[in-house]
């Protein structure tokens, strides 16, 4: 067993893991933070993308223990209790999910693009989101939605 | 002017909140007090005996609670095919037993031998390891032709690896074969539908749960239809009666088919929990989903089409071997024939059809109904061998689907295969088509893209699908084994408020959201305050599911019928408070008005006598407001529509982009616009897949080499483009209460051959003379074609 201390949206958790438990299997199963979901087995698919330390990393393809010390945020802590956070809302606004399933890892993968470039082109929201595998929406109203946050966090940024 | 909520609004998704807030309750997210895990041991090998299964080892693991192996299922039921179609002669299909675990023999890699019931999910995989299986090998068939001429047998039993030989219509294959012969034209064309894995995002997972207390077994499972399971598991597989089975599918996260069909670990899982008396669970890994889960298309075909010489369409036949698989899967046998080869028509007056499919066994994976399901194949046949005729007589692609479409006064129609379509407008499509695809600037793009050194080519298509499946007499006399009907209860609460209760089941067409829609134009009361239940046979009247495109054309229509059954009754009390007749009470936006009078209620104020009765006439009403319908449709409901795509293929290397893509969709009245547009958006990129990308390729000794997401090409962000999609051509449907037609297939069916028309024509632009390249068009392949 292996002793984590890890910070998940904002609440502090100590305890002990098995050293093969992935991050995904560890979010999902000991912390019940459901909303990371196991799509593939391979790193591919994108639907466990979670923040560890501020960066968009896939938790399937890492080890519960490698978070150890670091901040992790999943989609259980992008909105508040109020409202939807604004890339939720645009997903919503827009159409950009079906099924939901991969949800969750596109807009973490969407506000991870976002931090790191706040102006995408749709050609770079499209190269952006390679790693993420949405079987039902064909992508279309994801860019979209992706693109109309881009714009409004412009113009309230203008204001 | 846009409508802000009942039919015709883009009303917000309100399941959306759950979903993107990480509170969705998928199968997986389910964990009952002391369960157990599952860790199936599948087949490695294609086709061998089981000269043995050890499992002393794997037993005395830690954490494990029992291994169970083909021998504990000697005397369980296997799974049934929900379907029986009859071939040329008369004769029954070949039916195999397919057994829950493996007895004696594996006929496909991951086909399952043994399981291990284990305390965790580790423990469970650590035995499975353990278990030692002596495989006596066998060779083994992949390509159906082998199969069919020298192949060893898949089932020894069967005697021969031909499932059924059916013709279609039979009577018709004389006069087909002289119209060809006398024909001024004949285009042939030899191609194959590549077989597909449908990959919905979320793996299966299935958990049996076992009461003992009461009996009662629940199986919680991502299925798109929770009492078919329930039907076929309980009656057929395990023999546990309909009130002692609960069958409950929570959030589905994609299905696109794949989760119609019952599969073994339902029932293993159901089994495991009664023998051990624990919850036992399994949950898929992506690995095993590409051997497990049933797969799509893997069709062979002939086409030929004879033309007169104006153009006319004469006669068409077709010969198809169609791959099934190692066994029988649920619907498999339904696929390429009755929702196949009834679409060989098209949206075309072609007098003449005829259809021959040999249906084979293989030792793959099970072949099922993926997205669009038989009418994807014979689309694809279809628009392909148009074109290639349509540059054979010299003739405009366009001007010859014009030529030979079914017109709008000819309606309804009937086809030589069959159908009678009741409504369509083929040219109205095809103009919206050029319109929003602005084909008449096409030729100035293409010398722009001729600038920049691509190749650029247009692809036009056309397709018609048979949805809102199915009227059940008539399916019934083609081998079905069900009804396929539909069924809503409706349930007014005492304060107004509505809780519907669907026998259909969402897996992302947002059902929550639609189905209050209906219901609150029909009952003049807020969204909001109507609710969904769907995904649990314990709640929900006896319903067929969600698959072929019939959740609002069969789903929607038993919703207006209880809808309609409420409205009659709550007439009858709204009278008796104004003591007027039912007969002259109008009832609109919520208030019940006497006609011609000032006189009204409310509808809240009916709702509360209702359950409140002190002053009701109890000797001629029942007290209580709810309603319940089952639908059976007339026909099939006729979806149809044009689509263009521009490609740019880079010559050098083969590389095909997909640069626009337009699509004219006929899909009769349309409940939310936006989900619509979603619908279209998604299945054109299925399609795009199928015509550039995915392939589940066997090698020959029957391993599968694209078994993960390292290999198997979806289609990703940077492979779609923006989508201008349109559905304002409307013929509403003429036999349902909505005149709606359904929309989820349309996109799969219609895209792979526009896009393979497009990168043809590409091709030929460029001076290459290249007629077809089969799918999926990758670099390779475009490359090898132009290399000839």
């Amino acid at each position: 067993m292996e002793t984590v201390n890890l910070i998940v949206n904002g609440s502090a958790f100590s305890g002990e893991v098995e050293g093969r438990k992935l991050l995904s299997d560890f979010l999902r199963e000991d912390l019940r933070c459901t909303g990371t979901h196991v799509g593939c087995d391979t790193g591919q698919c994108g639907a466990c993308v979670v923040h560890v330390g501020g960066k968009a990393v896939k938790s399937c393809s890492m080890f519960a223990w490698e978070a150890d010390g670091m901040e992790v945020a999943t989609i259980e802590g992008m909105a508040d209790e109020e409202s939807l956070g604004d890339i939720q809302q645009a997903f919503q606004d827009s159409h950009a999910l079906q099924c939901g399933f991969c949800t969750p890892g596109m807009v973490m993968s969407a506000a991870a693009l976002l931090d790191e470039n706040p102006n995408p082109t749709d050609a770079e929201i499209r190269d952006y989101l390679e790693g993420n595998l949405c079987r039902c929406t064909g992508y279309h109203n994801i860019v979209k939605a992706i693109r109309s946050v881009a714009e409004r966090r412009a113009s309230a940024g203008a204001a | 002017m846009p409508k802000d909520n009942g039919i015709g609004a883009s009303s917000k998704r309100r399941e959306d909140v759950r979903f993107l807030t990480g509170a969705g309750r998928y199968t997986d997210d389910l964990n009952i007090h002391g369960q157990a895990y599952v860790c199936f041991l599948r087949s490695d090998t294609a086709h061998a005996k089981l000269a043995s299964v050890e499992t002393d080892q794997a037993s005395a693991m830690p954490g494990v609670l029992r291994v169970f192996t083909g021998a504990d299922f000697e005397g369980v039921g296997g799974l049934p095919c929900g379907w029986q179609i009859t071939d040329r002669n008369g004769e029954p299909m070949k039916e195999p037993a397919h057994p829950i675990l493996a007895q004696g023999k594996v006929r496909h890699v991951g086909d399952p031998i043994a399981a291990v019931v284990a305390e965790t999910a580790a423990q469970a995989r650590d035995a499975a390891e353990a278990i030692l299986v002596d495989y006596d090998e066998m060779p083994a068939v992949v390509d159906m032709k082998s199969a069919l001429e020298s192949g060893p047998l898949v089932h020894e039993d069967a005697g021969t690896n031909l499932c059924f030989d059916w013709g279609f219509v039979e009577d018709n294959r004389e006069a087909v074969d002289k119209a060809l012969a006398a024909a001024h034209h004949v285009t042939t064309l030899k191609l194959t539908n590549n077989r597909l894995v449908a990959n919905p995002m979320e793996p299966r997972v299935a958990i049996g749960d076992y009461d003992a207390a009461t009996d009662v077994s629940t199986l919680y499972t991502t299925s798109q239809n929770p009492h078919v399971i329930r039907l076929l598991m309980g009656a057929f597989v395990l023999s546990i009666p309909e009130h002692k089975l609960r069958v409950v599918s929570p959030d589905v996260g994609g299905g696109f088919g794949s989760k119609i069909y019952h599969y073994a670990e339902e029932a293993f899982c159901t089994f495991a929990s009664r023998q051990l008396l624990r919850p036992v669970k399994w949950t898929a890994s992506r690995s095993e989903a590409f051997i497990s889960d049933a797969h799509g298309r893997d069709h062979v075909t002939k086409i030929e089409l004879g033309l007169d010489a104006e153009g006319n369409f004469l006669a068409i036949r077709t010969e198809t071997l169609a791959n099934m698989g190692a066994y029988l899967s649920t619907f498999a046998p339904a696929v390429p024939t009755y929702l196949h080869g009834t679409l060989m028509a098209g949206n075309y007056k072609t007098p003449q059809i005829y259809v021959n499919v040999k249906a084979v066994f293989t030792n793959t994976v099970p072949v099922d109904a993926y997205r669009g399901a038989g009418r994807p194949e014979a689309t694809f046949q279809l628009e392909r061998v148009i074109d290639k005729a349509a540059r054979e007589i010299g003739m405009d692609p366009i001007e010859l689907r014009r030529k030979n479409f079914i017109e709008k006064d000819q309606f309804p129609y009937t086809t030589p295969v069959a159908l009678q379509y009741d409504t369509g407008d083929y040219a109205a499509t095809m103009d919206k088509l050029e319109e929003i695809a602005d084909i008449a600037g096409f030729d100035a793009r293409a010398a722009e893209s001729k600038r920049n050194g691509k190749l650029r080519g247009l692809g036009v298509n056309c397709y018609i699908e048979a949805c809102g499946i199915a009227p059940s007499n008539l399916v019934g006399q083609l081998g079905a084994r069900a009804g396929l009907y539909e069924s809503a209860t409706v349930r007014v609460n005492a304060t107004g408020s509505v809780t519907v209760m669907t026998g259909s089941h969402s897996h992302g067409q947002g059902h929550e959201t639609t189905f209050p829609q209906v219901v609150s134009d029909m009952l003049g009361i807020a969204e909001d305050q109507i609710n969904i239940v769907h995904g649990d046979t314990a709640n929900t009247p006896m319903g067929m599911g969600t698959y072929g495109s019939r959740s609002i054309a069969v789903g929607g229509a038993a919703l207006v019928r209880a809808t309609e059954k409420i409205i009659s009754k709550a007439k009858k009390i709204a009278a008796h408070l104004m003591e007027s007749s039912a007969d002259d009470i109008e009832f609109a936006d919520g208030q019940f008005t006497v006609a011609g009078t000032d006189k009204s209620v409310a509808w809240g104020d009916v709702c509360l006598t209702a359950y409140v009765p002190h002053n009701y006439p109890l000797d001629e009403l029942e007290p209580g407001l709810e309603e319940t319908a089952f639908y059976d449709p007339a026909n099939f409901t006729f979806p149809a529509g044009a689509y263009a795509c521009e490609v740019e293929v880079d010559a050098e290397t083969g590389k095909v982009d997909i640069v626009a893509f337009a699509a004219a969709d006929d899909f009769g009245n349309v409940i939310n616009p936006m989900i619509v547009d979603g619908q279209v958006h998604g299945g054109i990129a299925q399609g795009a897949g199928q015509a550039l990308l995915e392939h589940a390729v066997y090698d020959e000794t029957g391993q599968i080499i694209s078994g993960s997401y390292m290999e198997y090409a979806m289609p990703r962000a940077d492979d779609i483009p923006d989508l201008i999609v349109d559905h304002s051509c409307q013929t509403p449907c003429t036999h349902n209460p909505l005149g709606v037609k359904g929309c989820g297939e349309a996109g799969a069916i219609g895209s792979p051959p526009t896009i393979v028309n497009a990168v043809v024509d590409a091709l030929r632009r460029g001076g290459y003379e290249v007629d077809h390249i089969d799918m999926p068009l990758t670099p390779y392949r475009v490359w090898e074609a132009i290399s000839r």
